[in-house]
């Protein structure tokens, strides 16, 4: 199997919108697209001059890109105070992303991880596929994508922490449900690591083929620094979207992750 | 006729035996066992270099600390590592690799360098390669290594202090580098690494400044290659001790000016962002096809013949 070297060249690009998706949550879109087809979990390195360069997946790419973000932090934050004109600077895209197979396709998102998922929603609805989303959340106004999920006609599942809408708690055990009343081909999922190793528990138990996508510290996002090591996979270039096979045997999945210097400390 | 079966591509380097040529550079991969392990395994590396380690942890410089230039890449990472009471459980886990593991330090004194020797050492690394070229650590690396006293002092220090071979990393960026190689020696050293990266800066002009939250980095990649097969060239000429050659090689025919130089063994670093990580396999395959081609049967009948002829 050949190499695919994928180019880290920064790229000065221009903001060409700023609009609320929730709360705490906005999209951002961008004067750029990737070379080739996006897939659902490939990321960038986002550059905010004089603050800071993050990790972001993109939530869509067509004639423009865009980044949907939650508030977290000061790079967030930042990017969060940003008008059409102001300029970030974009590296990638980075990594392997979604491969939704099969027709009876089960999403899971947690919180803002709906992001990296909205592609590989999008691009398995014009194939024809059977969609199922479960989105689990703080609370009912911390949902994003709303408008254009409905806007598809995607059968949408609702679990939220404060019970303001849908199922109180877990998105979880709202997927045990659908597991069992359903008859589903593969789950995609990207949201906290600990709801992940759950839905692998899932996945297995029912066995149905998983996806999950992984977030870690990162400095290079190219593969090479190490930081984002998970046994010894980077999770910048190997993933960050891994299958259940791949993840099962993994030691530090939904266990342990690595600090700025490299100290092993769990989740 | 020779069949590539033959072609042998062994080398050895102060009593470390390698089945090939390539080492993993330092500061690549090498800050978990795991991934050690899984560049000697999946990646085919001859040996294997850590990532950089203090006596202390650190987290190293903000983001942005690397991009992608022309013609190679520019880094400042700032030596991020776990601290060397961390850093045991990742050696032995790159000790199951069954290759040469080497553990990189960084320090500011002979005597912190020593300490730190002894304690990868007594991790169970198989040798210590003295980082002394840092380009981009206040305090640290070429900041030390540019000087011919303070080297032997740093590398007579560690070689008192542990029972495994002493490596130096020397920079590039002295007058003359020969000179420094040849304190190396003076102090005891059991070889020489060159070159370490070279300081440069990329700005991007829609934002009007550096990229690198450090503003300096580290340059690497195959623009620095003529730059390390001149230091190596050299290093040669006044030095009996084994050198390993690094900088910028991405193929067998770039290890090979190294060997040809008076390189015994390569490391590669950035090569494995343009090949992939198994750069090593690949390269060691491309040695053997220009061996088959060119009349050679031992690797040792390449090493420095540019400096003899």
């Amino acid at each position: 199997m050949g190499h695919h070297h994928q180019n880290a060249k920064m790229h000065a690009v221009t903001i060409l919108a700023n609009r609320p998706e929730a709360a705490n949550i906005f999209t951002l879109e961008i004067d750029w697209i990737p070379r080739d087809k996006l897939l659902g979990g490939q990321f960038v390195m986002i550059w905010i001059p004089g603050v800071d360069e993050i990790p972001m997946s993109l939530s869509s790419a067509n004639t423009t890109s865009t980044l949907t973000i939650q508030k977290v932090g000061e790079a967030s934050e930042t990017l969060g105070r940003m008008k059409p004109g102001d300029k970030i600077g974009i590296k990638g895209p980075f990594g392997k992303g979604f491969e939704p197979t099969g027709q009876n396709l089960l999403f899971i998102a947690g919180g803002v991880g709906i992001a990296p998922l909205m592609p590989a929603i999008v691009t398995a609805q014009e194939q024809g596929k059977e969609i199922t989303l479960a989105i689990g959340a703080a609370s009912g106004d911390a949902i994003a994508f709303r408008d254009k999920l409905t806007s598809m006609g995607i059968d949408i599942r609702i679990a939220t922490d404060d019970g303001s809408e849908g199922h109180k708690g877990f998105v979880t055990t709202l997927v045990e449900e659908l597991l069992a009343g359903g008859n589903y081909d593969q789950i995609l999922t990207c949201g906290p690591e600990i709801m992940m190793a759950k839905l692998l528990e899932l996945a297995n138990l029912n066995k149905i083929p998983i996806q999950c996508s992984l977030e870690r510290y990162m400095k290079c996002g190219m593969g090479i620094c190490g930081s984002c090591d998970i046994d010894g996979l980077q999770v910048c270039k190997d993933g960050p979207v891994f299958d259940g096979q791949t993840l099962a045997g993994l030691e530090d999945f939904g266990k342990s992750k690595r600090d700025r210097s490299g100290k092993k400390i769990g989740f | 006729m020779i069949t590539l079966d033959n072609m042998n591509i062994e080398t050895s380097i102060a009593g470390l035996k390698m089945e090939n040529p390539t080492m993993l550079a330092s500061g690549i991969l090498g800050q978990t066992g795991r991934s050690l392990l899984r560049v000697a395994k999946e990646g085919g590396a001859g040996a294997l270099v850590t990532k950089s380690i203090g006596l202390e942890a650190r987290t190293g410089h903000g983001n942005p600390g690397i991009l992608e230039l022309d013609t190679g890449l520019l880094n400042a990472m700032g030596l991020p590592n776990p601290g060397i009471d961390d850093f045991e459980e990742e050696v032995q886990i790159a000790r199951r690799s069954n290759v040469p593991i080497i553990g990189s330090i960084f320090a500011s004194s002979p005597d912190d360098f020593a300490n730190l020797a002894s304690r990868m050492a007594g991790h169970g690394a198989d040798a210590i390669e003295l980082n002394l070229s840092c380009p981009h650590a206040q305090g640290y690396g070429v900041e030390m290594g540019s000087d011919p006293i303070i080297v032997e002092s740093i590398v007579k220090t560690v070689v008192e202090a542990i029972q495994i071979p002493v490596f130096a990393k020397l920079s590039p960026m002295v007058p003359d580098i020969a000179s420094i190689a040849l304190a190396v020696e003076k102090g005891g050293g059991h070889g020489v690494v060159a070159i370490n990266t070279m300081r440069g800066m990329s700005i991007e002009p829609e934002m009007g400044m550096p990229v690198l939250s450090n503003k300096i980095g580290g340059l690497s990649g195959p623009a620095i290659k003529p730059v390390g097969v001149r230091a190596v060239y050299e290093i040669a000429q006044k030095v009996k001790i084994p050198i390993i050659g690094v900088g910028g090689i991405n193929t067998g025919r770039d290890a090979i000016e190294y060997i040809m130089a008076g390189a015994n063994a390569v490391q590669i670093g950035s090569g494995v962002h343009y090949r992939g990580i198994d750069i090593f396999k690949k390269v060691s395959q491309e040695i053997q096809d220009f061996m088959q081609k060119n009349n050679y049967s031992q690797l040792d009948e390449m090493i420095g013949i540019a400096g003899v002829k």
